[in-house]
Formats: structure tokens, sequence, C-alpha cells
């Protein structure tokens, strides 16, 4: 399966930063029950998106008309926590989300954005927080994330550099089935496998 | 004393970590590795670059029946086989029901139809599969351990956090979504980044009714929920040098709440000895050949780690938590914090959210919280020495009337053994519920779910806002401290109420 390309998006960012955002938080436990990716966009941040009454809950970001349709999240820290299920990763895509940016991201979430070609850029904390502060503002929600140079552009022209692995950045930019790519290897894999199995005959 | 408050992943958190030298530490990498640098050197087929990507071979695989459809389906439109099918373990625990008569029927379509794909592409595929009616079902990571599917040495990955639970063992588990199980079963290995390690030493003895759970409960209360990101743990010290398998496992487990990606504890001769007589470990010369190379199975003496903890046991009290995130945790004897004394912001405004929804003021005796439900459940802490803590506290006394006490043992294999043992009478004759193994309340994901506003005293890892029920509102703490509440009807300190493990 190849993915959508990440070069240029333009587009929203919404803030949400509160720390720890786990993925029971993103997806609950009622739209796990599929044996398909479909309609996770209506489980994303449901209890948070939702009143009781099935109505949008207007004090959530994503539901303002500001940061509605946003393409791009600037999240409190050890965003993604907790559960591995890739469901929360769907769920962002299928509700638009391109990029999210933080100070930190769990490790499996971080692994199921990549693997789902959605751009994870981490900043210092400062960096982050007036990042938040401009967003914050309605009409300064605009941004353009550019993979290729590694820049954040503001509303106001404002830069802002970001890291990248050069293997994560060149996946991103290409689509690239990882799959394809490692089974490309097959015959190192077969030749590590026979010396490891010979070696601990244990493991075969 | 708050820990989680006090010493938050964003405060400052070099005062109390020993950073090592740089130079000093590359020095000595050069030749000393970690039990991680090891398991990681051994597996790797290949480089892929020079920023620490490896291609990583994986020994075994678990598979459960909600992760892993989309990954099946991935392999199906590619036309991919599986590289090597007897290297993985399928099992039904997510999505089954647990009510004490075992059936086959599932509560929902959506469960049906998950257990009866996972059926279908495990005959497909060739895999092996305990479906909800083989007498080893149970939860993912409590047979995989039972079976002898897990060796000192392995790594192993599985489409669930938990899998560092198989560190107790000396293996390398580590989590992974539904797009890596998919590339983990085409090609039995996974593109993977190399982690920094944390050395956590635990040491003292721990004090009478404290278990491992409240030393792991302290861990991230001191480290915080994001303190290990990053990190592979390896836990080390007199106490765990002291702590049974099955407890040491309850700390591996709970190592991915801090954001460890795996959580290791050198293989002893504990380890050796639990393995002995299991279904799938080796046994007689293949054994012997195994055991010369698993005593190699640790870091060497002047391995560097990235970062040092240092925990001492014997101070610890009982640990339960007060917030919705496993870092928002504390002794059984504090009180419940106060947003007001907290200067960051965004932790500030965290807090006050989770008092919110847990419906706590600041300031209340923690063991003033009153319950509606006790669940002693899960991958962390529903094995047989868990059932025997819970047991030795609840014989001879009546669950409160007010409270519903739910036990679901973490397999098939482990209610057998409480049966055959006498803590199924006890748990029953005290008003408990006896039930069929599964993931249950832990999660939620079958038909075992709070309602909004009920409080649950949880022998589970989360107490995330919604996990056992949207509105829902878990404590999280050890066997022995649940079975304790569930008596009283409120939070309790195990240490007031005679027996206790």
């Amino acid at each position: 399966m190849s993915l959508q390309p990440f070069t240029l998006v333009t587009g929203k960012a919404a803030p949400m930063l509160a720390a720890n955002i786990d993925t029971d938080v993103i997806m609950p436990k009622q739209f796990l029950k599929g044996i398909d990716r479909d309609g996770l966009d209506r489980g994303l941040f449901f209890d948070l998106r939702f009143l009781p009454s099935g109505a949008p809950n207007p004090e959530f970001v994503l539901n303002q008309p500001a940061w509605q349709g946003a393409n791009f999240m600037v999240v409190g820290p050890n965003f993604g926590c907790g559960s591995s299920r890739e469901h929360a990763v769907w769920g962002l895509k299928q509700m638009g989300i391109r990029a999210l940016i933080g100070s930190s991201f769990a490790g499996i979430f971080h692994d199921n954005c990549q693997r789902n070609g959605l751009l994870l850029i981490t900043l210092e904390q400062a960096v982050l927080h007036r990042l938040a502060q401009t967003i914050s503002q309605a009409d300064q929600a605009q941004i353009s994330i550019d993979l290729e140079v590694q820049q954040i552009r503001l509303a106001d022209g404002r830069l802002i550099p970001f890291q990248i692995d050069t293997l994560r950045k060149t996946a991103l930019l290409l689509g690239l089935d990882a799959i394809g790519s490692t089974l490309q290897r097959s015959e190192q894999i077969k030749a590590f496998e026979r010396q490891h199995l010979a070696t601990k005959p244990w493991l075969g | 004393m708050f820990h989680a408050i006090t010493l938050s992943p964003l405060m400052g958190q070099e005062g109390w970590l020993g950073w090592a030298d740089p130079v000093e530490r590359a020095r000595k990498k050069m030749t000393a590795r970690t039990l991680y640098d090891k398991h990681i050197d051994s597996h790797t087929v290949c480089a892929l670059d020079d920023q620490g990507h490896v291609l990583l071979y994986i020994d075994r695989q678990v598979i459960n029946e909600y992760t892993s459809p989309q990954a099946f389906s991935g392999l199906r439109e590619a036309g991919r086989r599986v590289w090597r099918p007897g290297t993985a373990l399928a099992v039904v625990d997510h999505v089954n029901p647990t009510t004490p008569k075992r059936v086959a029927t599932m509560p929902d379509a959506g469960a049906a139809r998950q257990v009866a794909y996972l059926a279908e592409n495990c005959r497909d595929f060739g895999i092996e599969l305990l479906d909800v009616l083989d007498k080893r079902q149970g939860i993912e990571h409590v047979i995989a351990p039972e079976q002898g599917f897990i060796l000192p040495g392995m790594v192993i990955a599985a489409g669930d956090s938990h899998t560092t639970t198989y560190g107790a063992l000396g293996a390398f588990g580590f989590g992974i979504g539904t797009s890596e199980i998919e590339h983990l079963l085409a090609s039995q290995t996974l593109v993977y980044k190399r982690l920094k390690t944390l050395r956590v030493s635990v040491d003292g003895e721990l004090a009478p009714g404290l278990t491992s759970k409240d030393v792991i409960m302290a861990l991230i209360g001191q480290i915080g929920a994001s303190g290990a990101t990053g990190y592979a743990i390896e836990f080390r010290g007199s106490t765990i040098d002291a702590l049974s398998i099955e407890a040491r496992m309850t700390i591996c487990n709970m190592a991915v709440e801090a954001g460890a990606r795996g959580a290791f504890m050198a293989p002893d001769d504990k380890v050796f000895a639990y393995l002995k007589d299991k279904p799938r470990a080796p046994q007689g010369a293949l054994r012997e050949q195994a055991l010369r190379q698993w005593r190699t199975l640790r870091s060497d003496e002047a391995a560097v780690f990235d970062r040092e903890v240092q925990l001492d046991a014997a101070t610890l009290e009982p640990m339960v938590t007060w917030g919705t995130s496993p870092d928002q945790a504390a002794p059984i004897g504090a009180r419940v914090p106060d947003p007001q004394h907290v200067s960051d912001l965004i932790l500030r405004q965290g807090m006050r959210r989770a008092l919110d929804y847990m419906g706590l003021e600041p300031g209340m005796p923690l063991s003033d919280i009153v319950i509606s439900h006790a669940f002693i459940g899960s991958c962390t802490n529903a094995r047989i020495e868990d059932l025997r803590d819970a047991a030795r506290v609840v014989r001879g006394k009546q669950v409160a009337d007010h409270v519903r006490g739910m036990i679901v043992p973490g397999s098939t294999q482990v209610r057998d053994q409480a049966e055959a043992e006498g803590l199924a009478a006890i748990f029953i004759a005290a008003g408990f519920e006896w039930r069929q193994s599964g993931c249950s309340m832990c999660l939620a994901m079958n038909d075992d779910v709070l309602a909004p506003g009920d409080r649950c005293a949880s022998s589970t890892n989360r107490n995330f806002e919604g996990r056992q029920g949207a509105g829902a509102r878990t404590h999280l703490m050890s066997p022995a401290m649940v079975a304790a509440a569930a008596i009283t009807g409120r939070l309790t300190d195990i240490r007031h109420l005679g027996e206790h493990p």
C-alpha cells in the first residue's frame, strides 16, 4: 500500500495542548470493533467532540469555526500515549490531519503515524509554546509545512525550522511502501535467519 | 508527598538523574554493552542508515483479534504470505465475554466478526489459534509466558502496548501498531530505531503488604508518564532479585506507562526454573544448550546507560492513583493534591481537569474515596500469585454492600488453578463474581463496561478518561489493595486490614 506523499501542505493548525492525550481519548473503545479502517473519523476524540446528546460540543477546538477542517494540530507533551491501537492514527488521517506538532510523542504512536504518512514534528518546548500562542489566534491559524526544506511557515511569514531523520523524511516525501522496500532484502533476511537459528536452535 | 506533581515530565529532570560524561560513555560503549545492546546487535539483519535505523529480526509475535484484522487484509490485498507462521501465536482475549459460563458467542456483531476473521486468517496463513473455548486461552501476555512461548534472549513484537511484559523473562518485547504487524508477518522483521537506555535500580526490602505493583506505580509517579519515552529500561537491584517471575512481569508490563518502549530484567535461576516445564520451552539437551547462552544475557559490568534512576523500595507505601494518568499517583496515606500548588500552567490545567473528571476535591484523604466497583484482572495483575494475594485479604470477609466485585483471571489455566487451590471458593463466598478469562474491564472492549460516574478500584494499568467506560472513574492499585477496597467499600491501606501479602 503506497501512501499519500507529504511535500508542501497548507492548512489550519488547531491547538490541543493538554499533556498525555492518550489513544483511548483519541479513539474510544466502541470504534475498535471493525475489521477494516472505515468510519474512524466519526470516533475521533468522540467524548470530547460530542455532547451526550450527540450534538457537536461547541467548546471542542475542532468544532470551533477558526479551526474546523484543520490539517494540523499543535499538541501537548506525550501525545498518543497508552494503547497501541492504530485506529487513533487512521481516525486522525480520515479527519484530514496531515501533521502533528508537539514537544514529545509516545513511541508506538510515533511509529504508527510514520507508517501512515502522518508527519510528526518535534519542537523545543519554548518554540512550541510560541507557535501555539500564534495559531491560537483565529486569524493566525493558517500555516504551511514544507517537508523538503524542513520548515513551518506561519501566517505572518515567520519560519520555524524542524529536524527529521532522513529515512523518515524520504519515506514521507515519496509515500513509500515499507513492506515492499523491506522485501527487496529477502535474501539478506533469509541468510540472517539461517545463521540465527543455527546458533540458537531452540528458537526454531 | 506527591511525586507526580513535583517531578513532572515538563519540569527539569537533571536534578535527580545521573548523567554520564558523553566522551567517557562513548569510549566504554566501544566494548561494554547493555543487555538491550546485546539483544539489538544479535537481531540486526543490517543497518539501514547512520542514524540508528536497523532492520531488526523478530523471533516471535502474539496476535489478537482486534489489532490484527487490517494487517491480514493488507497481506491478502498484496498477495503476500506470512514469512514464518510458526513464530506467531494467536489468541482471542480483548472482545470476548467473561461471563462465568464459557460461551463462544460474542457480545456484539463487531466482536463476532473480528473473532471469525481471526480464525479465517489463522487457518489461511497457517498460524496457531487459541480460541475462546481453548483451555490455554487467556490474555496474550499471560498465556505466552505460560506456554513457554517467550524465552530469554528473544526479541518479540506484538500489536499490544503491554508486550513489554516479556522483559521479566530476559526477552525484549515491545508493542507495535497494525501496519507493523503486517510488516512483521510479511518479512519477520521491522524497521527499527535504536533506543536510549535507562537503568532503574530498585533496592531495599518491600514492607509487608507492598507488592511489585507499588514499585512500578511509584516509579511512574517519580519519572512521569513520559519519563522513559525513547528509552528501554533495565531494572536491577536487590528488590528485583527478590521478586517472583510473575511479580517482575507486573513491573515490566507497566513500564510502558512511563513511556518505555521495552523493559528488561537480566534472566536468573528463577527464570530458568520458571521455564523448566513449560510446554513450548526447550527440554533436555536443547535446554542445556540454551541455558549456556541464557546465562550470558546480562549487561556487561562496565556498560554505561544513557540515564540512571534509583528507587528505594524500603520507603515505599501502598500506591493508588487519584487522576487520569498513571503518573497521577500517591501513597494511600496522602491527600488529593491541590492544583493551586503547581506552577506549570499545562500541568495545573491537567490536574484540574483530572480532579473534575474524577469528582475529587483537593485535600480530601485518599482513604475517604468511596468506590462502587472492584476489579481484579488484566495482563498486569491477574496471575495466580495475584489471586492468592487477593484471596488472603478477603478470606472470611464480605464485599461491601454497595460494591460490585469482579475477578477475571488472566488465563483459563490460572482460573483452573485458582479453583483447584480453593481460591475461587474464597472469592465466591466473599461475594465476588468469579468470571472467565479475558482483557475485560481493563479496557472494556467487551461487555464488561462501567457506567458514567462509577468508581472502580482496579488492578489494571490505565486510569485514562473513559478507559473502563465513558465517564467512569478508575483508581489503579495492587490486587491486594483492590481486595481491601472491595471489603471496606473505599480506598484502604492494606496494612490496616489484617492479612496481607
